[in-house]
């Protein structure tokens, strides 16, 4: 077991864990401890922010693991992302208890407002956490397990399985968006007031909620890590490049989509649980397909295949997002994602990442033989020999 | 039931009767033929003549209309898809060179190697001294020891057939499906890979579809000439070619 974890942390991935670890403990410290209106004092609605790119970052990861490395391009996978969220929603719900505008103890307040006559079954279990946080690994972990069961045994490839995987997100937004379907209609739900006994609106729930984001990052990025250096990683590969090649010599493809699909989607699920709590709500528009789409833009951005360009991309596009939809160029903003899409397409194919190890690389391994060479000589060894 | 019919053939690639139509078109016609283990046979025939479709039969991509495929005189390949007729011994070199060009050439063979094939086999895997030797050998048998960590996108068009060569080598299957594995080579080149498919032929079944009659002749084993999806001549290259059919099949009438 313990070969699967040293062999996946070579030297940049070392250094984004120790980024991402530093920002997990320096910024809720620095907003905790340091006097507000101090110069590096972080406000506790810059946090909420961050914490909200962070667990875009999980998302994008989770992407990239199936789009980067396998070729299974997701455009609903921001149903995953929502189906965690609800999830975690429903506990925050249950958590209001007798504290909503009715007043009831068991109903939530749409519930009361839609003239429910008791709680539906599928609420059941919610008060406790244990049960929702292992709700928002498994419905999303089970939707996909059965979406890509029949999608990958069907050998539904490339560009159709884009499109039913829309058609899937965009189902569920018009099911969540019913009154009637039991998870608050239009509105969604919202008005929470504390989860695990801390009141959700504090500054030291927030910090604490940033912090477990960022494990969650470094979590999420270790698995993928220990995937992909893995030889199973090789295999994904394979498939995405040649995937009736690798069916020939005897690997059953749909089980490995299947696996990475699945376990994308539970890491899917766990970044929209982290992310509800911190943006105080989850409604039907979370299932929105442009979402999805979006999410693809942040790893095509950040570079595909590199799981830290996913991480890096999410976070730099939200960033611009938050800069400009709060400036005059607000109804730009979606002209903007898409000129940046077609740009980097055009001019950064690989991504910000990708370009960058591609310009880095030769220079390194430059380096390296030449580093080689003057110890070569400073060993009185005239003729370098290639290594039998 | 007996022993007897447990077996019904002492062949190893055995075809009877096989049809295959793609809407109308008769791609295999009543296709007949028998491999005899340790075994090496060209295949020829003219373009549309079935070659391709038969090997797509035989390892599963396309499922015969009727007729019988087995394997080992027990096992009707018809039945099964391409993973488990891969793992039954059955490897197959693609007529365009199919490798996986963004991963190293050591990945490559090591991808082929035939060890668990299983998601948690492969997650948790780790190379062993047995495997890492048997990849050296290849490596060492299809000449490619220098550019191991090269990635096998950047080879030469001769160097990719040889990798795919290796690859069914790693595999390590007990029937070998060729397909114009000289397509786009030097002379030279050639007349090495001749010699090599010889040389995996001491131990190992081989099938191998070509066109390049040179080719063939230095193989110097039985010809199977295919013609409409239906064999027309069988025998040496000599028999082969001077059979008046088959001059008329290649030749037009």
């Amino acid at each position: 077991m313990a070969h699967v974890l040293t062999r996946s942390l070579d030297r940049s991935a070392t250094v984004f864990l120790l980024v991402v670890a530093a920002a997990g403990v320096l910024i809720p410290l620095s907003n905790l401890l340091l006097p507000a209106g101090s110069m590096f004092q972080v406000p506790t609605y810059l946090v909420a922010l961050f914490g909200k790119y962070v667990c875009y970052a999980i998302l994008a990861l989770s992407i990239d693991l199936i789009w980067g490395y396998c070729g299974i391009l997701s455009l609903g996978h921001g149903a995953f992302f929502a189906l965690g969220g609800y999830a975690m929603g429903m506990y925050l719900m249950r958590q209001i208890g007798s504290r909503g505008v009715y007043g009831n103890p068991i109903l939530p307040d749409f519930m009361v407002f839609l003239n429910y006559p008791k709680l539906p079954w599928y609420w059941y279990g919610f008060d406790m956490f244990w049960f929702a946080a292992i709700i928002v690994i498994v419905a999303p972990g089970l939707l996909a397990f059965c979406f890509g069961w029949l999608a990958f045994r069907s050998r539904v490839t490339g560009v159709y399985l884009s499109i039913i995987t829309q058609a899937m997100t965009y189902a569920l937004l018009l099911a969540f968006f019913r009154n009637d379907f039991g998870f608050g209609g239009n509105n969604g739900l919202t008005d929470f007031k504390d989860i695990l006994g801390f009141n959700i609106q504090a500054g030291g729930t927030r910090a604490a909620l940033f912090a477990l984001s960022c494990l969650g990052l470094i979590v999420g990025f270790l698995i993928c890590r220990a995937i992909v250096t893995s030889k199973l990683g090789k295999v994904l590969i394979a498939v995405r490049d040649a995937e009736s090649r690798t069916r020939f010599l005897g690997y059953r493809v749909e089980s490995y989509k299947l696996f990475v699909f699945t376990l994308s989607a539970c890491m899917a699920g766990v970044a929209g649980a982290l992310y509800v709590p911190q943006v105080g709500i989850i409604n039907p528009g979370e299932f929105a397909p442009g979402n999805s789409i979006e999410a693809v833009i942040w790893v095509a951005v950040g570079g595909r295949g590199t799981l830290i360009g996913a991480a890096l991309g999410a976070i730099v596009v939200n960033y611009a997002k938050t800069v400009f939809t709060s400036g005059p160029l607000a109804p730009y903003w979606l002209f903007m994602l898409g000129a940046m899409f077609i740009l980097v397409t055009l001019l950064l194919p690989k991504g910000i990442i990708g370009t960058f190890n591609a310009w880095w690389e030769p220079r390194k391994t430059k380096r390296l033989s030449e580093l080689a060479e003057s110890a070569a000589r400073e060993d009185g060894v005239s003729e370098p020999k290639m290594a039998e | 039931m007996n022993v007897m019919d447990s077996r019904a053939t002492s062949a190893l690639l055995y075809l009877d009767g096989v049809h295959v139509s793609f809407d109308g078109f008769h791609a295999i016609n009543n296709l007949s033929l028998a491999l005899a283990p340790g075994e090496m046979r060209a295949i020829i025939g003219p373009n549309g003549a079935g070659k391709t479709t038969m090997m797509d039969i035989i390892t599963g991509k396309t499922k015969p209309d009727e007729g019988t495929v087995l394997f080992d005189g027990v096992t009707d390949l018809t039945r099964l898809d391409e993973t488990r007729i891969a793992e039954l011994g059955i490897g197959r070199k693609f007529q365009k060179p199919t490798v996986f060009e963004s991963q190293t050439i050591e990945d490559n063979l090591l991808l082929a190697l035939n060890v668990d094939h299983r998601v948690k086999g492969t997650l948790f895997w780790r190379e062993t001294k047995a495997e890492s030797e048997r990849i050296e050998r290849v490596l060492e048998t299809i000449r490619l020891k220098d550019a191991r960590n090269r990635l096998a996108g950047s080879l030469s068009h001769g160097q990719k057939q040889w990798l795919e060569i290796g690859m069914l080598l790693a595999q390590d299957p007990k029937l070998l499906l060729v397909d114009e594995p000289v397509a786009g080579m030097t002379d030279v080149e050639t007349h090495q890979t001749a010699e090599l498919l010889k040389e995996i032929n001491k131990e190992k079944t081989i099938m191998v579809v070509e066109h390049d009659m040179t080719f063939v002749r230095e193989l110097g084993v039985k010809v199977t000439c295919l013609h409409e999806g239906t064999v027309l001549a069988e025998g040496t290259i000599d028999q082969v070619s001077t059979n008046d059919r088959v001059v008329e099949v290649y030749l037009g009438r």
